[in-house]
């Protein structure tokens, strides 16, 4: 008795367009398999035929904390308009792990399929009548080409990519293409990927009638774009910002970000004659220790960073809170994770927006950076040390994990020659030499920020900086005044900074008589949300806030609407909490909306949040 | 008597070094430790060792955690940027400057309490990058600045004011630089200026990090009868193991020696340091004999002081890191960032 048998039926065409009409270049699947099998190159050559095929595309990791072994997910949207946040409905499941078959072939919507390797029979209770069962033997056939276990295992993957590309008519050129440039200098892996690749396509096209009716055509969407992750896009923006300087810890999700800044400064920053680096980047015992040497680095003029999530923002408050007093340049990147504590280090929250605003005791407040996607990663990215230097205080990127470690499709990312660095109120020497004497605290201009010295650069430059009471001389000071003048200036500069900062971008629609808020990695689904509410009869404005504290505009709009929704992906409505505190808006006016669970959000999270807000029936998208 | 400002007086007698400065131009303002305090001692120590290196003032980078010992930095050298860190984390300040200017002379000060509790993990860490830095350890026993808790560098049996006897063991930052394969040790005493400043001078120039553990007596909290790092205890114990003298690459040997009693060693930069040998066998850059001979010290009763281990060959944190010669803020911007024709080309690995 062969599996097989049972699952090769080819629908008819009858049967088809009864059970799903045809999508084309509109559908979602999603990939299981256990975790350290070798499956990301299979998902990552998918994903990118399908961007080279012309066709809107993204991809999202669910993976387990853990190294090898435990499940792991990886879904795929693909979007004729360009809608890439991701979706709760799956046409197609490749279950790959054993472990996971009955989660995952409840997640299949109704009238779509279930892709499995058939090498194995299938648990009979493993069934349901509206999704039909794919088996190819995938193992089979990999024992059958190929020697050695490893190679069986990891060509199984490639296997079922192959299997795919005729189940969702995808281009084997461009696949060809694609293996032809992984494995450019290795062709005997070349030939072998190409004919794992042929082993699922060929068994798929014999056994089974293809395309399914969820298919790719080609389109010309992805010309002016590229797929990238946010890690690496902010990486980028570092480097071109001119930072030599990076401290930090391993945690998730934001190691591979400084594991692509050391990739891009290997090949950008070496000196051609010696070969030394034009960097340093030092992994620091812990992230304490690495914000001390970031806010080190910045106080000799090196523009120097840190990137971390949550837990590291905890550990490194005390010092935040020195670089903010003692007028410090510092950037943090925090590509944020579920929190609290260690929380689910692999899953996506944007949880930490209290923590950043107000990090450290006392009376604090620090510029936030809230990009959308990697492509505002890269050029807040260089933002973030403009703003640092000019307003000598710190500065945190707010990214997150799905922004962080995922592939998003963005416009090619564009670099101006002309820009300069904004290096802030830098006394030189000439400028020394012609004073009589060097105060570090005065407020010459009246706009709060204070003309600072490097070490070492002029006799007459040196003071203290120092976490302890200071007057505007930069001595030592317990005297009430004297404190409370520095403190105003403090607070005076922040509201200087605010014109400076990313305005918020706000889209109106004529007769919306709702506002949603919201931020950061919200904003594709958003964007596809209000789409749908405007087809179902309910136009909303929308204001992305890109950046903290507030500009007179968040205030503006909050006034302006019946009907706020603040949407967003904590427990307690962070974003809504900044809103009131720093507005003055009404807390119970900004009602929330989103999902908090670690799931990056999608348009339905937000369609059904409004719609059940304003009592409409909430019907599935 | 802080309230009274220095006087800017300039003795026509003062010496004066290469650059033509005195050591009064190495000061910095009053002091406001307590008088007789340890700390005073070595501040004038550091003084004259940077003066007579000719080191120029601006080119000091002060470093200092929290406690009295950190005070200190504002004593000296006042013509240099200073920077009080926060409690116990200013080895990492310490890191970050010398990464992103490594040509400035770093000097850290620090105490037992800032460097043994909640310091203790950068202190380890900073010796294991070997950052390029001088870093003191002005150790009494004690937290001064918040009324004379035992630090972890109390000895068993040494009793408090208020009659209290600490039970738990020591940390000798001595033993711990040296298992963590620090390139420079040396200890000595407050009261002993003629040991401390070559040992200081020594320190500066190391190419590395130079670990300078300095017995300091609290004359507020912990220098009575039952305390074991009082100034009577410790001229009591002490034992200079190794006197060295330190000279620069251009300078003439004027010290004479007896023959046969000196071994030199060459640092990096051409300068030597003459190790006078109290105990015979005593080799300074061979790492397991001193720790063994330390050991042997210690349970005699006796401290060993001096500068006891120098690892000529040492590999600092930017010989490691393979960074350029150029200190990093120096470098320009059209050599930091790759242009617009590179991004082009970079993303095309992205499509």
């Amino acid at each position: 008795m062969i599996a097989e048998a049972r699952d090769a039926r080819p629908l008819l065409d009858s049967e088809q367009s009864a059970v799903t009409p045809s999508r084309v270049n509109d559908f979602a699947f999603k990939i299981a398999t256990p975790n350290g099998t070798g499956s990301s190159s299979a998902n990552d050559l998918i994903r990118k035929a399908i961007f080279r095929m012309g066709v809107p595309v993204s991809g999202k990791n669910l993976f387990p904390s853990n190294i090898q072994g435990l499940p792991t997910w990886y879904e795929i949207r693909v979007n004729r308009d360009g809608h890439t946040a991701r979706t709760p409905d799956f046409d197609l499941l490749i279950a790959m792990n054993p472990a996971t078959y009955a989660r995952d072939l409840a997640e299949v919507r109704s009238g779509g399929w279930l892709l499995y390797d058939s090498s194995w029979p299938l648990p009979r209770t493993l069934s349901r009548d509206d999704v039909q069962l794919l088996g190819v033997p995938l193992a089979r056939m990999c024992t059958e080409n190929f020697a050695g276990s490893r190679e069986r295992i990891l060509m199984k993957n490639i296997a079922y990519a192959g299997a795919l590309a005729a189940f969702l008519q995808m281009d084997l050129d461009v696949i060809r293409e694609l293996l032809g440039q992984t494995y450019a200098k290795k062709k005997a892996l070349l030939d072998s990927n190409f004919l794992a690749v042929r082993l699922g396509y060929e068994y798929a096209r014999e056994h089974f009638d293809c395309p399914l009716p969820i298919r790719l055509e080609r389109m010309n969407a992805t010309a002016d774009s590229i797929l990238i992750d946010g890690n690496t896009a902010a990486a980028l923006g570092c480097i071109y910002a001119g930072a030599t300087v990076a401290a930090w810890y391993p945690i998730t999700p934001s190691t591979s970000m400084i594991d692509a800044f050391q990739k891009f400064a290997r090949k950008l920053r070496r000196d051609p004659d010696t070969g030394r680096g034009r960097v340093a980047v030092i992994q620091a015992e812990d992230e304490l220790a690495a914000v001390g040497m970031v806010v080190g680095a910045n106080w000799v003029g090196a523009r120097a960073f840190t990137s971390t999530s949550g837990p590291g923002i905890s550990l490194m408050s005390e010092f935040i809170g020195l670089a903010y007093y003692a007028e410090v340049p510092t950037v943090i990147f925090d590509i944020q994770r579920t929190g609290p504590s260690t929380g689910m280090p692999t899953r996506t929250q944007q949880g930490d927006l209290l923590l950043c605003a107000y990090a450290s005791h006392g009376d604090t407040k620090h510029i936030l950076l809230f990009p959308c996607d990697p492509a505002e990663c890269f050029h807040f990215a260089v933002n973030a040390f403009d703003l640092a230097e000019r307003f000598q205080t710190p500065v945190f990127v707010l990214s997150d994990l799905d922004i962080g470690m995922n592939d998003w499709m963005v416009p090619r990312l564009k670099w101006d020659d002309g820009y300069r660095p904004d290096r802030g109120k830098v006394l030189g020497a000439d400028e020394l030499e012609r004073l009589e004497r060097f105060s570090r605290y005065l407020d010459v201009d009246g706009d709060g920020v204070a003309a600072r010295t490097l070490p070492g650069v002029h006799p007459r430059g040196a003071f203290f900086t120092r976490g302890s009471g200071h007057n505007k001389f930069g001595g030592y000071t317990e005297d009430a005044a004297e404190y409370a003048d520095v403190m105003l200036r403090l607070g005076r500069k922040m509201e200087t900074a605010i014109d400076h900062l990313p305005a918020p971008e706000i889209r109106t629609v004529a007769g919306a008589a709702i506002g949603i808020v919201s931020l950061g990695g919200c904003h594709r689904a958003v964007l596809e949300a209000m789409e749908t509410l405007d087809a179902r009869g309910v136009p909303a404005d929308y204001m992305r806030v890109r950046a903290f504290p507030f500009s007179a505009d968040v205030s503006a709009f909050l006034r302006e609407h019946e009907r706020i929704f603040v949407v967003e992906q904590n427990r307690d409505g962070q974003l809504a909490s900044l809103l009131a505190i720093e507005t003055g808006f009404p807390r119970p006016r900004l009602e929330p909306v989103g999902t908090f669970g670690g799931l990056p959000l999608s348009a339905r999270d937000v369609v059904d949040g409004v719609l059940e807000a304003l009592g409409a029936e909430g019907q599935g998208s | 008597m802080t309230w009274i400002a220095k006087p800017k007086v300039r003795h026509p007698s003062l010496p004066k070094n290469r650059l033509g400065l005195t050591p009064r131009d190495y000061e910095g303002v009053m002091s406001t430790l307590c008088a007789g305090c340890g700390h005073d001692s070595i501040t004038a120590a550091v003084v004259q060792a940077v003066f007579e290196l000719s080191i120029p003032p601006h080119r000091v980078a002060k470093l200092s955690g929290i406690g009295c010992s950190s005070k200190t930095t504002a004593y000296f050298v006042g013509q240099s940027h200073g920077f009080n860190a926060v409690h116990g984390r200013m080895p990492a300040i310490a890191t970050g400057a010398n990464a992103g200017n490594r040509d400035l002379i770093y000097i850290g000060v620090s105490g037992d309490g800032d460097s043994l509790s909640i310091g203790l993990g950068q202190l380890c860490h900073g010796i294991r990058r070997n950052v390029d830095m001088l870093y003191l350890i002005e150790n009494n026993g004690v937290y001064g600045l918040t009324k004379g808790q035992f630090s972890a560098s109390a000895d068993v049996g040494t009793k408090s004011k208020r009659g209290e006897e600490n039970r738990q063991p020591p940390i000798d930052p001595v033993s711990l630089a040296l298992t963590l394969g620090a390139t420079f040790v040396a200890r000595s005493f407050s009261g002993d200026k003629a040991q401390l400043v070559p040992i200081l001078k020594a320190g500066l120039q190391h190419r590395g990090f130079a670990l300078v553990d300095v017995i300091s007596p609290c004359v507020a909290f912990n220098d009575h009868e039952g305390s074991t790092k009082s100034y009577k205890a410790t001229r009591e114990r002490i034992v200079p193991l190794v006197l060295a003298d330190f000279i620069p690459p251009a300078e003439e040997i004027t010290t004479s020696y007896e023959p046969g009693s000196v071994r030199a060693v060459e640092m990096h930069d051409g300068s030597t340091i003459n190790f006078r040998k109290v105990a015979e066998d005593y080799d300074p850059t061979d790492r397991d004999a001193v720790q063994r001979y330390l050991r042997e010290r210690e349970h005699a009763g006796e401290v060993a002081t001096g500068l006891l281990y120098v690892d000529p060959a040492s590999i600092d944190m930017h010989a490691g890191l393979g960074t350029v010669e150029q200190p990093l803020i120096d470098l320009p911007f059209e050599q930091l960032c790759p242009g617009a024709a590179a991004l082009d080309t970079i993303q095309e690995e992205y499509r």
